[in-house]
C-alpha cells in the first residue's frame, strides 16, 4: 500500500470544562487514508467529526495521539500542510466585505500564489461553481446554496492535494448536489484525496470508497459502504407502521422476528433476508400494519444500528 | 456547462525543516494587507474621511480660535511658541493614534466576533503573525495617510517651525505602529460591545490630558508622573519636539517606549490569535 496521505493513531481532542473534568470530543480515533482515496466520516451530531477535520486541517491542536498529514506533523508544519489543503468548513466563512470574485482572488493570495495564476483559476472556478454571472455580486446577496458553492470553489483555488469537506452539500438543491458529486468524482479521478463528513447516506454511498462510523468520539465501524451493509445489516428490511401510539405495543409482540427488530419513533424495522416472509408471518399473527414496505438494506440501516439509541437487542 | 480543467497539484509538499516561527509566520502579511485595502475601498470610505478631517477641525477651532486669546505657550524645554504651533503636533500624534486605533480595534473586533474572517485566513498557509502584521500594517498605512494630510495643513498654516518636521512623519509611523499592535492585542481579548466601549473610555481622557492642549507643567507632580506613563504623552512630546525643532537625545526614550509597545503588542496578538483560531 502506498504511503497514506492522512494517518491518525489514537487521536484525542479534549476541551477544558469549568469546574469539571475535560470533555473528550474525539476519543482515540485511528484510520489511514491512501492517496487518491475518498474517505468519509459518518456519525450523529456531536460525534466529533468536525473536530477531527479541524485537527487534520492543522487548525486545531490535538490533545494526544499521532497525526501525520502528507507525512508532516501539523504541530510543526501548519502552514506547509495547509498550503496543500482545500477546506470547506461546516459553516461558510466567506469574506462578506468582498465581492464574489474578489473572495477567490484574495484567498488565492493568502497562499502566496502569483496574481495572474490566481486570476485565471478564479475564472475557471466561477464557471465550475456556476457563479460566473455573479462574479461582481456581493456575497451577502447570494442564496445559501450559492454561498456554499462559492466556499467549495474557494477551497480549490490552490489546487489542493487533499480536499476536506465538512458537510459539503448541506443546503444545496438536488441538482446542485448531483453536479457537485460529479465534480468531486472528477477531482478524484485526477488524484485528489477527499475526506468528507456528511449526514446524507446516499452521498456517502456515492462518494466514499471507505468510511468510518463515529459515535461519541470513537470509531464504531470501518469499511466500504457495501462491506458495512454486508456486515451490519441483513439483505432486506421490512418497514411497517402501526401509528405512533401502537408501535411500542406491537414491538413486544414481534420480538424475535427476522435477525433483528428496531423500533423508531414513527415505524418499526425488521431486518431479514426476506422481508416478504416476515410480513406474512406478521399478518398470520393478526397484525395489520397501516403501511408496509420491503426494501434492500442501505447504509442508513448500518448507521442507525451502530449509532441508534433505541435498539431492542 | 463545461467544467474547467482541474489539474492535480503542481506544488510539492515541502518537507523541509521548519523555520523558526515557521508555524506562526509564512512571510505573507502583504496579502492580508491587500485584502484590507480592497475591503476598505468598497465599504468604509466614509469612516476614513471622518478620521481624516476631525483633527483638522480641532486645529482650526482651537489652534486659531482659542490661540487668538492665548497667544504664546511654553514648550517642555522652555521655548515660547504660538498656541497653534503648540497643539498642532499633538493633534498630529492623535491623528496617527486614531487612524491606527480604528483599524486595529473596531475593525478587528468585528472580524473576530462576527465575520469569522480570521478563521478563513488561518485555514490557508498564513500563520497568526501574518494576520497580525497584515492588519497592523494597514492600520499604520491609514495612520500615515491621516498624518501626511495633516502635515500639509500644518505647513500651509506655517506651523512647522523646523526642517526636523519631516522626521515627524516617521515618528507618526512609530506611534501608529505602537497603538495598532497594542490595540489589536487588547481587542483580541474583548468579547462584547460593552467591553469595546472601555477602549473609548480610556482613549478620550488620554487625548484630553496628555499635554495635548497645554503644557504638562500645569499639573501637580504626582499627576505628571501618571501622564508620563501613558503612551500618547510620549507621542505628543516626540512629535512636538520635531515640528518645533527642539531636538535632543532625550527623545530616544520616547522612541524606546513605542518600540516596547510594538513588540509586546505583536507578541500578545500572535499568541492570542493562535489560541483563538489554532487551538
Ligand atoms: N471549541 C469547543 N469547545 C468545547 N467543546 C467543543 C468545541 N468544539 C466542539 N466541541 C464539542 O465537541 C463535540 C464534538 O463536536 P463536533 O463539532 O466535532 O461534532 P460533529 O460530529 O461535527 O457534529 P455535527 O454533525 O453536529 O456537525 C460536541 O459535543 C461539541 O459540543
Ligand atoms: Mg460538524
Amino acid at each position: 500500500m502506498p504511503e497514506p496521505v492522512i494517518a491518525t493513531q489514537n487521536l484525542v481532542k479534549s476541551y477544558p470544562v469549568k469546574n469539571a473534568s475535560d470533555f473528550v470530543a474525539v476519543d482515540g480515533i485511528s484510520f489511514e487514508v491512501a492517496p487518491g482515496e475518498s474517505f468519509g466520516l459518518l456519525g450523529p451530531n456531536g460525534a466529533g467529526k468536525s473536530t477531527t477535520m479541524r485537527m487534520i486541517g492543522a487548525v486545531s491542536t490535538r490533545t494526544s495521539g499521532d497525526l501525520a498529514v502528507l507525512g508532516l506533523d501539523p504541530n510543526r508544519y501548519g502552514p506547509e500542510i495547509r498550503s496543500q489543503l482545500g477546506v470547506v468548513p461546516q459553516e461558510n466563512n466567506l469574506d462578506m466585505e468582498l465581492k464574489v470574485r474578489e473572495n477567490l482572488l484574495v484567498y488565492g493570495r493568502y497562499f502566496g500564489l502569483p496574481r495572474a495564476r490566481v486570476a485565471r483559476r478564479a475564472d475557471e472556478l466561477l464557471e465550475f461553481a456556476q457563479l460566473a454571472d455573479k462574479a461582481s455580486a456581493k456575497v451577502d446577496d447570494l442564496s445559501g446554496g450559492m454561498k456554499r458553492r462559492l466556499t467549495i470553489a474557494r477551497a480549490l483555488i490552490n489546487d489542493p492535494r487533499i480536499l476536506l469537506l465538512d458537510e459539503p452539500t448541506t443546503g444545496l438543491d438536488p441538482q446542485a448536489r448531483h453536479i457537485l458529486w460529479d465534480r468531486l468524482f472528477r477531482l478524484k479521478e485526477q488524484g485528489t484525496t477527499l475526506l468528507l463528513t456528511t449526514h446524507y447516506m446516499d452521498e456517502a454511498e456515492q462518494l466514499c470508497d471507505r468510511l468510518v462510523v463515529v459515535d461519541k468520539g470513537r470509531i464504531m465501524a470501518e469499511g466500504s459502504p457495501a462491506d458495512l451493509i454486508r456486515r451490519y445489516s441483513s439483505r432486506e428490511v421490512l418497514e411497517v407502521r402501526f401509528g405512533s401510539t401502537q408501535n411500542a405495543e406491537v414491538a413486544g409482540r414481534i420480538e424475535g422476528y427476522g435477525e433483528r427488530v428496531d423500533v423508531l419513533p414513527d415505524r418499526i424495522l425488521v431486518y431479514s433476508d426476506s422481508g416478504e416472509n416476515e410480513l406474512e408471518r406478521m399478518t398470520a399473527a393478526g397484525l395489520h400494519p397501516i403501511t408496509s414496505l420491503v426494501r434492500r438494506s442501505s447504509l442508513e440501516d448500518v448507521f442507525l444500528r451502530l449509532t441508534g439509541r433505541n435498539l431492542i437487542e | 456547462m463545461t467544467g474547467p480543467q482541474l489539474s492535480p497539484s503542481t506544488i510539492a509538499a515541502g518537507a523541509r525543516p521548519p523555520r523558526a516561527f515557521g508555524h506562526l509566520y509564512a512571510g505573507n502579511a502583504r496579502s492580508v494587507m491587500a485584502r484590507g485595502w480592497r475591503a476598505t475601498r468598497s465599504t468604509n470610505s466614509l469612516v476614513v474621511l471622518s478620521g481624516f478631517v476631525e483633527p483638522i477641525f480641532y486645529l482650526l477651532s482651537m489652534g486659531l480660535g482659542l490661540g487668538a486669546l492665548i497667544g504664546q505657550v511654553q514648550t517642555a524645554d522652555g521655548t515660547q511658541v504660538s498656541y497653534a504651533a503648540f497643539i498642532a503636533p499633538a493633534l498630529l500624534a492623535v491623528a496617527a493614534m486614531n487612524g491606527a486605533i480604528y483599524d486595529s480595534t473596531w475593525n478587528v473586533f468585528f472580524k473576530m466576533q462576527f465575520a469569522k474572517l480570521y478563521e478563513g485566513m488561518l485555514s490557508t498557509s498564513l500563520g497568526p503573525l501574518d494576520v497580525a502584521l497584515g492588519e497592523i500594517s494597514l492600520a499604520l498605512l491609514r495612520g500615515l495617510l491621516y498624518a501626511t494630510g495633516f502635515m500639509l495643513v500644518m505647513q500651509a498654516l506655517g506651523l512647522n517651525l523646523s526642517w526636523w518636521a519631516l522626521l515627524a512623519l516617521l515618528a507618526v509611523l512609530l506611534i501608529a505602529f505602537g497603538f495598532a499592535s497594542v490595540g489589536m492585542a487588547v481587542t483580541s481579548y474583548m468579547k462584547t460591545f460593552q467591553q469595546m466601549d472601555w477602549i473609548n473610555f480610556v482613549l478620550l481622557p488620554m487625548f484630553l490630558f496628555s499635554a495635548t492642549f497645554y503644557p504638562l507643567s500645569v499639573y501637580p507632580q504626582g499627576i505628571q508622573y501618571v501622564i508620563q506613563a501613558l503612551p500618547l504623552w510620549h507621542g505628543v512630546e516626540l512629535v512636538r519636539a520635531l515640528t518645533t525643532g527642539q531636538v535632543n537625545l532625550g527623545l530616544l526614550w520616547h522612541v524606546l517606549y513605542y518600540a516596547v509597545m510594538i513588540v509586546v503588542g505583536l507578541f500578545a496578538t500572535t499568541r492570542r490569535l493562535k489560541a483563538l483560531f489554532l487551538n
